[in-house]
């Protein structure tokens, strides 16, 4: 199977987040930049598919410079080699899902054969969750987001997928090639050995221009249909009251201030 | 272009609630007329409700392949519907099922799709926008350029008002239909009682509960308040419940009135999946723990102690009440 898996690079989960003195974009200096907690569950899925059944994973991310160090990342835990869209400083930061979207499609485009696309069901920093869907229309391939279960029927080419909703799961079948968005729960992703982070230096990573992709940033901003206007941080909380002492009148109390004050009882 | 199609969903035969936030959106934004787009079987039932929350047109796709969700086919339909009822905004609710449709319509009709949205006001002929990002660490103001433009709605943010309106006007739709790709085969319910996304009250508990076995005592509590059971990820992630309990950026994202944290430190990727709780309550033995730093009200004490002694007084309170 050739398996591609989008990676995207995120600010870690742990960073605080800070608005630029002019409010129009989150403060980056300081940032430590990770591969998008689902995305790892990706990666690994293709990492059994292809032990499974042969063949490869590909890794393909767009993004700045600082992208090779997560694609590395990928690269140690198992994949094969990688396409690297290079982001230039200048102009992409205005692009939308949509112009990100087509720019991974056309990466796609360059090769042929692929049996699955892998994402992860959402990035942790824009939290939009719309990539997967917007590169399966592009595609006009079908979907399945949200995944906690697959199983892959590699001679009829047909995919069974558990998807989760809300209090429930569902069962989704369909054909490959397919865009399959991974969730937490799908399996649990490895962590790279010293070697295979040595052998991951020296996997390829090849470097794609927007203008390889007949693409440009500055035309796929102009096209943009949803701008980032600016950042606003959440109001602070109110002053905790904590109450300590004796456990029953302090339960006591607390009741009584959800009653009087909060008012949710 | 006018007016605003809403994409409704249904669970079980009837209309979600996040179907009717955005009918009250729809109508509070003030575009035009208000159609709203049903699928599945018995989908024409749903006029009367739809009709109360201001729909005034409601086109109905209930023959087969509609009676099972399949994310190609419905993409298409809406991107149909959208392109003949030409709506100048396009409301999702923010589900399983929109998260899934919205994105896929955006690329079809290569139409703006703002997702998850939080806060949404006219502004002349435009929308302003408001979602979180960061998992709430942070509110992002966006804006769609051209139409139509797509909102999915975070359910239980908007309002959903019934202004007493006739039942909607039922008609169906003509959209072509290509053999479906994915197909929905079975869907199964969870054993857990409330959805965490759409509980109101959540009690969640983390590593200070031990062992799997005291989550007993979070169950007590949640019975008392009617509350959702969640937890931090490590106990989820060693076990002790199931994944779908897990809250915070890498979890579920919650906004419930109450969420009472027992035994939770308050790490950052725990607390940016709660910090739209109206109000949070936090029960640990460190004074020191970072989640009272967020909490509106906190007791310091021995969980094992306090949270017995909590569902005591709550009953007493009930009881009294
Ligand atoms: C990429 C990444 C993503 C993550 N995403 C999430 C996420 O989405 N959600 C999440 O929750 N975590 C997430 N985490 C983990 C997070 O960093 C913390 O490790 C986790 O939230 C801590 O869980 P906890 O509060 O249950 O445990 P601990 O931090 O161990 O806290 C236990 C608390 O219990 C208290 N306690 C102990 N005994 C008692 C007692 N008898 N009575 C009262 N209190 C007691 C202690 O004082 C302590 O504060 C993520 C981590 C990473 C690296
Ligand atoms: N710039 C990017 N490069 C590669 N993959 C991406 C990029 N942006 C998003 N993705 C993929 O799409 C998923 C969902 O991202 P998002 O739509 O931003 O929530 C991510 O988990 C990645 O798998």
């Amino acid at each position: 199977m050739k398996i591609a898996v989008l990676v995207k690079q995120v600010p870690d989960t742990a960073t605080r987040i800070a608005l630029a003195a002019d409010g129009a974009s989150i403060q980056t200096s300081g940032i430590k930049w990770v591969l998008n907690p689902y995305d790892e569950f990706a990666i690994e899925e293709a990492l059994k598919l292809r032990d499974a059944h042969t063949g490869e994973v590909v890794l393909v991310s767009f993004g700045p410079d600082r992208v090779e160090e997560t694609i590395r990342q990928g690269l140690a835990m198992g994949a094969d080699r990688a396409i690297w869209v290079k982001e230039e400083p200048s102009g992409s930061a205005e692009m939308d899902y949509l112009g990100r979207a087509q720019v991974l499609v056309a990466a796609l485009a360059q090769e042929a054969e692929w049996d699955l696309v892998l994402v992860g069901k959402q990035a942790v920093d824009d939290d939009a969750a719309q990539t997967g869907p917007l590169v399966a229309a592009l595609l006009n391939w079908p979907q399945a987001m949200v995944v906690l279960g697959l199983e892959v029927d590699a001679r009829a080419r047909r995919l069974k997928v558990i998807r989760e909703l809300e209090g429930a799961t569902e069962r989704v079948e369909l054909p490959m090639p397919a865009v399959l968005g991974a969730q937490r729960g799908l399996n649990v992703p490895r962590y790279p050995t010293l070697p295979n982070i040595m052998k991951a230096k020296r996997k390829e990573v090849r470097q794609v221009a927007l203008a390889d992709l007949g693409l440009d940033a500055a035309s796929l901003a102009d096209d943009r249909r949803v701008v980032v206007e600016g950042y606003q941080l959440p109001p602070p909380r109110p002053e905790p009251k904590v109450l300590t002492g004796d456990p029953a009148e302090a339960a006591a109390e607390l009741v009584q201030l959800l009653h009087r004050e909060a008012q949710i009882l | 272009m006018s007016g605003t199609l809403v994409i409704v969903e249904q669970l079980e035969g009837r209309v979600r609630r996040v179907a009717l936030e955005a009918c009250t959106t729809a109508v509070r934004l003030g575009q035009g007329p208000v159609t709203a787009l049903a699928f599945g079987a018995g989908a024409s039932a749903v006029a009367e409700v739809l009709g109360a929350h201001g729909i005034e047109q409601l086109l109905v796709l209930s023959e087969a392949p509609f009676d099972r969700y399949s994310s190609d086919v419905f993409a298409s339909a809406v991107a149909q519907v959208v392109r003949q009822v030409e709506p100048t905004v396009v409301l999702f609710g923010a589900t399983a099922f929109g998260k899934d449709l919205a994105p896929r319509v955006s690329g079809l009709l290569k139409a703006g799709l703002a997702s998850d949205v939080t806060g949404v006001d006219a502004d002349g002929d435009d929308l302003a926008i408001t979602r979180p990002v960061y998992a709430g660490k942070a509110f992002q103001r966006v804006r769609i350029v051209g139409t139509p433009k797509l909102v999915s709605l975070r359910p239980n943010v908007q309002p959903a008002t019934p202004g007493g309106g006739a039942a909607a006007r039922v008609s169906t739709p003509a959209v072509e239909v290509a053999a479906p790709q994915a197909v929905v085969t079975a869907t199964q319910r969870n054993d857990e009682t409330v959805e965490l996304t759409e509980a109101s009250r959540i009690v969640s508990g983390g590593r200070g509960l031990k062992a799997p076995e005291n989550f007993r005592l979070l169950e007590e509590l949640a019975a008392v308040l009617g509350a959702a059971v969640g937890s931090s990820r490590p106990v989820a992630d060693e076990g002790w419940v199931p994944h779908s309990y897990h809250v915070g950026q890498t979890g579920k994202v919650v906004s419930p009135d109450l969420y009472v944290a027992v035994g939770i430190s308050g790490a950052i990727q725990h607390v940016a999946g709660i910090s739209n709780s109206k109000c949070i309550v936090a029960i640990n033995s460190d004074p020191d723990a970072p989640i009272f730093k967020v909490a509106n009200y906190g007791i310091v004490g021995d969980l094992f102690q306090v949270v017995p002694a909590l569902t005591a007084a709550l009953k007493e309170h009930v009881e009294a009440s």
